[in-house]
């Protein structure tokens, strides 16, 4: 381990211990943030996977049902019942923070209640039934998105905090206290030189 | 607070009838153009992005430039074809990742 290149002198000695002293209540309050993390963490990504498996499920049925669709109609009647936008769908968007990472939160803005963007005449009713589906699977992918990205920017940031975590506790503090070890041995060293040397100093001058 | 919309990427036959529950849809299904699409989306404000999970394989490198930021969330949703299992994939190597080890999809088994 490459240890600190510090001169043995006092004033280090007394920066280093301080710098200990704050790497080690660093230390401690970046584990219990790691921990309080994972512990979130592991909530979200539970409630992520539920939302996953059951959007998934449902959009493939709305995409089964749209295929139904196509085969009902021809090409062009379904391109034309479609091409008509429909009021776009907004969410509001704001930031949440889970121990101070700012996460996404969306909340989807539905003012009145769904319609169809399309006259019936054309259409077919497996378009209608298609269409309602996806209607009624948007706020669980929206609520799908704000989880997904939550549980994403939460693991990127574990990894960054456990990193950190495991840097002060086994790299920097162990570096420090190598580092006053060696100054506060090498201070004693000079210590008791000096006082040798005081101690003949006397005799020589007493053997007189 | 601010207003944004939703927008899907993908290829034309998944994503057209996103377009009857008014999401922006943009059919493509070159991975380049995709990304592209993904680049002026998120300078534009678009705050959710969907993407169809062969695309969101090809887009990686650009999907990940928005790992770090809160908006936009780009979500992986299958398409026509079904699940491939991306998503899943995606959210095992985060558990991973934060955890060390596998905690959701062991107890499956």
């Amino acid at each position: 381990m490459a240890t600190l290149n510090v001169k043995p002198t006092r004033m280090e000695l007394s920066n280093l211990k301080k710098r200990r002293a704050v790497a080690i209540r660093g230390h401690k309050l970046m584990k219990d943030k790691r921990d309080e993390m994972v512990r979130r963490f592991i909530s979200y990504v539970r409630r992520n996977k539920e939302l996953r498996e059951q959007a998934e499920q449902r959009l493939a049925d709305a995409m089964r049902a749209f295929v139904y669709a196509r085969a009902s109609m021809t090409a062009e009647e379904v391109e034309e019942a479609l091409t008509y936008p429909a009021r776009p769908a907004e969410v509001s968007a704001k930031l949440a923070y889970v121990l101070s990472i700012a996460v996404p939160k969306l909340k989807l803005d539905t003012s009145d209640a769904f319609s169809y963007p399309y006259g019936f005449a054309t259409t077919s009713a497996e378009l209608d039934g298609a269409v309602s589906a996806l209607a009624e699977l948007l706020p669980l992918l929206v609520e799908l998105a704000e989880v997904e990205k939550t549980c994403n920017r939460l693991a990127d940031e574990i990894e960054k905090t456990r990193r950190r975590v495991n840097a002060l506790e086994y790299v920097m503090i162990p570096q420090f206290d190598e580092a006053i070890h060696r100054i506060s041995m090498k201070l004693d060293e000079n210590e008791r030189g000096n006082l040798t040397r005081l101690m003949k100093t006397k005799e020589m001058l007493q053997g007189k | 607070m601010s207003k944004g919309n939703i927008a899907i990427i993908g290829d034309r036959d998944s994503v057209l009838l996103f377009r009857a529950i008014g999401l922006s849809v943009y059919p493509e299904s070159d991975a380049l153009e995709a990304s592209k699409c993904i680049a002026r989306l998120a300078r534009e404000g678009c705050k959710v992005i969907f993407v169809t999970e062969p695309l969101f394989v090809a887009c990686a490198e650009t999907i990940d430039k928005y790992r770090a930021e809160a908006y936009p969330a780009i979500i992986p949703i299958p398409d026509g074809s079904g699940a491939s299992g991306v998503a899943l994939a995606n959210l095992k190597a985060n558990v991973e990742k934060a955890i060390g080890a596998d905690i959701l999809f062991s107890e499956d088994e």
